[in-house]
């Protein structure tokens, strides 16, 4: 399609925007380095929109989907009958995500102008989001899963990048290392599933009605299901499921806005976007394998909400509850029930545009949410809650929009994610009315965890010894543009969505991305809506009886009767603590020192004895070419005077 | 008249004496000179011989005064060396000059 012949643009640009800045950024002042990234990414962001508009306003096809367009792709690799392929492939996730990047990257890149304000290796820090945002964009837009997975690489090694920003702050390079080691322990699985899935449908494309390998690789009942699960894994690992979650706690360790476009917005979605892309997979030919979906996504959300109710670091809450919010959309994603004859009913498959829509709304939150966070970094110089409390009178921007997010992520009627949560728990309930109520109780627990967030910040005590010494101040404008901007397009998105969920108007998120790509009309269950709302309404009121008040006698009171789980629960429930165990006490000391001695006196031992032996064989030749003269001499002579002998003899 | 063999001997002495010298001694000079002293051992033997199986013939004669030219030009020769040897290592041990091999 020749209208989309610009969209290798929005690859490329990042990625000149990241070579130009790595190369020359250090000659570069800070303004001349952000500029490059920021234009570049304005004009990604304005290209998306470009492609979104001219995509969601194209014509449907005859079965009312949008066409899945491929304007571009390339054969990169071929290897006999496989060939891995690089293009550009647009269809209604993709181009949301296209959206939903760029928009969140480039609010990132103009509040990081004031976040990283001085900072050392501002160029670095712009080269490197150039980097991030690149790749990311390359993943969503893959045509092929190899393309995906090289991509799905390329974010790892920027997010290990940014984590480690601060790299001469030990906890930054022993959080980036982290990342980097259990998302890639992770993706091994998801290259296994790569290959077992390519091997068997002689495929990598995600074209999935015109491979009918596909089909005859599903008669192999266990191979398809068992290909899938091992790419959720990955995805897992890079969605932070339980119990690989526990990287993205610790990479709160980089600079705040990297923590709101990568470990909140973009990246740790790509697990659910991963699943959303093979889902005519799951859904047609591994139904059952998706209940391991839902029953880690149940379980990490319901345990990350545990775990943030007890933290007391804000971004360690906030990435507590991205990693319950992620399992949310995992959930929804698993939740979906086939329809029949391999044909994905929009009804039974009501959770796969409620992740989408839930990973929409999510990241325009959670950004916000995150950058607000930044400002209140900055403005008190700590993560620590203790040192906060009673800003909302310093900070009124970072105030209003903080609680408007929070507002969504709790999920009040008007705020986006309302919408979005109550199409989850609706799905949830089609799945089963367990799953649909423990949904319910965890999203009073997010409601109940963000405003004890919420009025721990802006309420409660003020640390007035500390305010004295440094009056906490409103950040500049370059950080509260982008939070306004995504406060406005959380109420907005929020507003219209939930008007048009009870009314019952067409042209809410539904008529964008849904599972088969017909329009679908959300309408609430008034039922669940209403449920949800009040149960939401509950959990903030708690919150605001325990948290609001200077003195906090209940809260107190908890902590004295129930002092473990408070501590488990800040504690992470000690899973950092396991998986040291399960790493260092078991397959270290049982697998890795076996392996390292074999390695060191086996494998080594051969090789060194054989360079051993050569060095023996040239010593004990060496004295030959002594040089001296003399022995030369007598050497020669015995020779003589032996050839004289034999001559003789003869 | 001299008989023959006493000739032969004196050359066999010489020339062992000679291949001691060279063996033995670590002084260059010395070295040199037992080299010359092997030489001698074989012009003996030239002119031994020479006259023992071709009394009418001079070949063997020319042949040792020919080896004692040549001689002469190989001690100016190996003279020239000793000495920039001995300019360069502060020696005229045969050791010293052993680090040349590599």
């Amino acid at each position: 399609m020749e209208i989309y012949s610009y969209s290798f643009l929005i690859l490329l640009l990042p990625a000149l925007s990241f070579v130009i800045l790595a190369l020359a950024g250090m000659k570069m002042s800070h303004k001349t380095a952000g500029l490059i990234g920021t234009t570049s990414l304005g004009l990604v962001t304005l290209l998306s929109y470009c492609t979104a508009f001219a995509y969601f306003t194209a014509d449907r096809t005859a079965e009312g989907a949008f066409a899945t367009i491929v304007p571009y792709n390339f054969t990169w690799l071929p290897l006999g009958n496989l060939h891995f392929d690089m293009g550009i492939l647009l269809d209604p996730i993709s181009v949301m995500m296209l959206i939903v990047i760029s928009t969140v990257s480039l609010m990132v890149h103009i509040y990081s102008f004031g976040y990283m304000h001085g900072e050392k290796g501002f160029q670095r820090y712009y080269a490197f989001l150039s980097l991030f945002t690149m790749s990311m964009l390359g993943l969503v837009v893959a045509t092929n899963i190899f393309q995906m997975y090289t991509f799905w690489e390329l974010v790892g090694v920027s997010s290990y990048l940014l984590i480690g920003f601060y790299y001469p702050l030990k906890p930054a390079i022993a959080a980036s290392k982290k990342a980097f080691i259990v998302t890639r322990f992770a993706d091994m699985f998801f290259l296994i599933g790569i290959l077992l899935f390519g091997f068997y449908a002689g495929t990598f494309s995600f074209d999935f009605t015109v491979s009918g390998d596909v089909r005859a690789m599903a008669g192999a009942a266990f191979i398809l299901p068992t290909a899938l699960v091992l790419m959720f894994i990955g995805g897992a690992g890079k969605s932070a499921m339980f119990p690989l979650h526990i990287w993205l706690p610790d990479a709160m360790e980089g600079p705040t806005p990297v923590s709101a476009l990568i470990h909140a917005a973009t990246m740790v979605v790509a697990g659910v976007f991963q699943i959303a892309r093979m889902f005519p997979l799951w859904i047609n030919y591994a139904p059952e394998a998706l209940s391991i979906v839902v029953w880690v996504g149940v379980f990490t959300a319901f345990y990350a909400a545990a775990v943030a109710c007890a933290q007391s670091d804000i971004k360690r809450v906030l990435a507590f509850s991205t990693i319950s919010q992620i399992a949310f959309m995992m959930v929804a994603l698993g939740v979906c029930l086939p329809g029949h004859e391999s044909v994905i009913d929009a009804h039974g498959s009501l959770g796969y545009m409620a992740s989408m829509f839930h990973l929409f709304t999510h990241a325009m939150f959670k950004a916000c949410l995150f950058l607000g966070a930044g400002c209140i970094i900055h403005a008190v110089h700590s993560n620590e809650m203790a040192l906060m409390g009673g800003l909302r009178k310093y900070m009124p921007i970072t105030h209003i929009t903080f609680l408007i997010s929070c507002l969504a992520i709790a999920g009040i009627p008007f705020f986006s994610g309302f919408s979005s949560k109550d199409e989850i728990i609706s799905a949830c309930f089609q799945y089963s009315p367990v799953v649909g109520w423990i949904m319910t109780g965890i999203a009073a627990m997010t409601a109940f965890y963000m405003f004890r967030l919420y009025y721990g910040i802006f309420w409660g005590t003020e640390n007035k010894e500390a305010h004295e010494h440094h009056t906490p101040h409103e950040a500049p404008l370059t950080m509260t543009i982008p939070l306004i901007v995504l406060s406005v397009i959380t109420v907005g998105v929020g507003v219209y969505s939930t008007l048009a969920g009870f009314l019952g108007w067409g042209g809410s998120f539904g008529s964008f991305v849904t599972a088969n790509g017909q329009d679908y009309t959300i309408h609430f269950d008034t039922q669940i809506a209403v449920t949800s709302t009040i149960i939401a309404l509950i959990s903030i009121a708690v919150a605001t009886y325990i948290y609001k008040g200077e003195q906090q006698p209940v809260a107190d009171r908890l902590y004295k009767t129930f002092p473990k789980l408070h501590r488990a629960a800040y504690k992470r429930f000690y899973q950092d603590e396991i998986w040291q165990y399960v790493t260092h006490r078991i397959i270290f000391r049982c697998v890795s020192t076996p392996i390292a001695w074999f390695d060191r006196h086996v494998v080594d031992g051969t090789f060194n004895f054989m360079a051993w032996g050569a060095n023996e064989a040239g010593e004990s030749l060496r004295p030959w070419q002594s040089g001296d003269v003399r022995q030369y001499a007598v050497w020669f002579l015995t020779g003589a005077v032996a050839l004289t002998l034999v001559l003789l003899a003869l | 008249m001299i008989p023959v063999e006493y000739y032969f001997v004196l050359s066999a002495l010489l020339f062992f004496i000679g291949v001691f010298g060279f063996v033995t001694r670590r002084n260059l000079i010395a070295m040199l000179i037992s080299v010359e002293l092997v030489l001698n051992a074989v012009d003996i033997n030239f002119a031994a011989v020479n006259r023992l199986l071709y009394p009418q013939g001079m070949e063997g004669m020319f042949m040792t005064l020919f080896v004692i030219g040549v001689a002469a030009a190989e001690s100016a020769v190996a003279i020239a060396i000793i000495i920039n040897v001995y300019r360069n290592f502060k020696s005229d041990s045969v050791d010293s000059i052993k680090n040349m091999k590599w």
